[in-house]
């Protein structure tokens, strides 16, 4: 029986599947009640979200902050890129930093290290930042005009993609320990970020990663990706990500 | 898990219609979901149940209607469906652009005073 309305039917959306059989999925059905008075609304479930993304956006570049949203795996790397990205530029460009985790400081308290403002969203049991949270976020920042503002998502590359913040640009990180495979399984993602940064390279000799592989992957569900390949820990590739990051700011 | 603030902002959307129709109780929501949506309708439902509690929407069925993904290939012009984000056009291989199928909206509710 249906849970959510007792009808006398299942739902099964998730589909099961093993290798070289069909996949197993339910059938979706309507439901059929009583009469009432209908009422058409014809409205997005998004579009609360996107409204304040777009009042972020509008709030971003009416000052001249180019905002970046990085999203990806947890473990790819984007707290210690961060870190480094923010070392490297040495108080030539002032950056500000949005931390989303479920819990814990941690990740603020590493930027904090760095001498950059930061400010950590917990968003508890939620897999993803939203725009109303990037909004209360950016009220305690106050970052300043002219700046380059980081906003470190919650490790996921499902639910991410869903919620615009408000950002310049999603930048999508994948470490090289994670399969190149990465961009085909998890498509929707790459297709809404601008950048893509193959980190860890540094340790692409103990492993068979192909990054051509994976950067054709990736140009599967956008062709329009740009790719940075560095790592983050010795500093190789690091100047390019640089210097993109200082042009973006200077045309913002 | 975003089903859950996706739940919660039905939830908040259809309150706000009620309120200004003057309801005091929502006993159906139709919902429009596209299949590349990105959403898991099992778990929309659970977690619906979980966010309209206490709410005038509290009980209230969730009719989903799935709308399903479809394409125009950019190269040759076909039409066809999309299983998924990569889909290959039928007539010569490119991939499929998206053009239906990222739905999710709420299309009516109705409401019992």
């Amino acid at each position: 029986m249906c849970d959510s309305c007792g009808c006398d039917h299942d739902h099964e959306d998730v589909t099961i599947a093993v290798p070289g059989r069909p996949a197993v999925a339910g059938e979706s059905h309507d439901h059929h009640h009583g009469p009432g008075r209908t009422l058409r609304v014809e409205q997005d479930v998004l579009a609360k979200n996107n409204h304040l993304a777009a009042h972020n956006r509008e709030w971003l570049e009416g000052h001249k902050i180019f905002a970046l949203n990085l999203v990806s795996s947890p473990g790819s790397g984007k707290t210690t890129l961060l870190e480094q990205t923010i070392r490297r530029l040495n108080g030539t460009l002032p950056v500000a930093v949005i931390e989303g985790d479920q819990q814990t400081l941690l990740d603020a308290e590493r930027i904090d290290a760095t001498g950059a403002p930061v400010v950590q969203v917990n968003t508890g049991a939620g897999c993803h930042l939203d725009a109303d949270m990037v909004h209360r976020a950016l009220h305690t920042l106050a970052p300043p005009d002219r700046s380059l503002l980081f906003i470190e998502n919650v490790g996921n590359l499902v639910c991410p993609a869903m919620f615009d913040l408000g950002e310049a640009a999603k930048v999508v990180i994948i470490s090289v320990t994670e399969g190149e495979d990465k961009p085909l399984k998890y498509p929707a993602m790459f297709a809404a970020a601008r950048l893509c940064l193959i980190n860890k390279t540094d340790l692409l000799p103990h492993l068979d990663f192909s990054v051509a592989r994976c950067m054709e992957y990736a140009r599967r569900a956008n062709p329009d990706l740009t790719f940075f390949t560095l790592s983050a820990r010795t500093g190789d590739g690091m100047d390019e990500w640089l210097t993109w990051l200082n042009d973006a700011v200077r045309s913002a | 898990m975003h089903e859950m603030s996706l739940a919660m902002s039905i939830v908040e959307l259809v309150a706000t219609e009620a309120k200004a129709a003057g309801a005091r109780q929502v006993n159906r929501i139709e919902l429009e979901v596209g299949t590349l949506s990105g959403v898991l309708v099992d778990s929309l439902r659970f977690c619906f149940e979980a966010a309209a509690r206490e709410t005038v929407a509290a009980g209230a069925a969730l009719v989903i209607r799935e709308i399903a993904a479809s394409g125009r290939c950019p190269a040759c012009g076909v039409e066809g469906a999309m299983a998924g984000l990569l889909t290959d056009c039928p007539g010569c291989g490119q991939y499929l652009v998206l053009d239906k199928g990222r739905e999710l909206r709420v299309v009516s509710i109705t409401v019992d005073e």
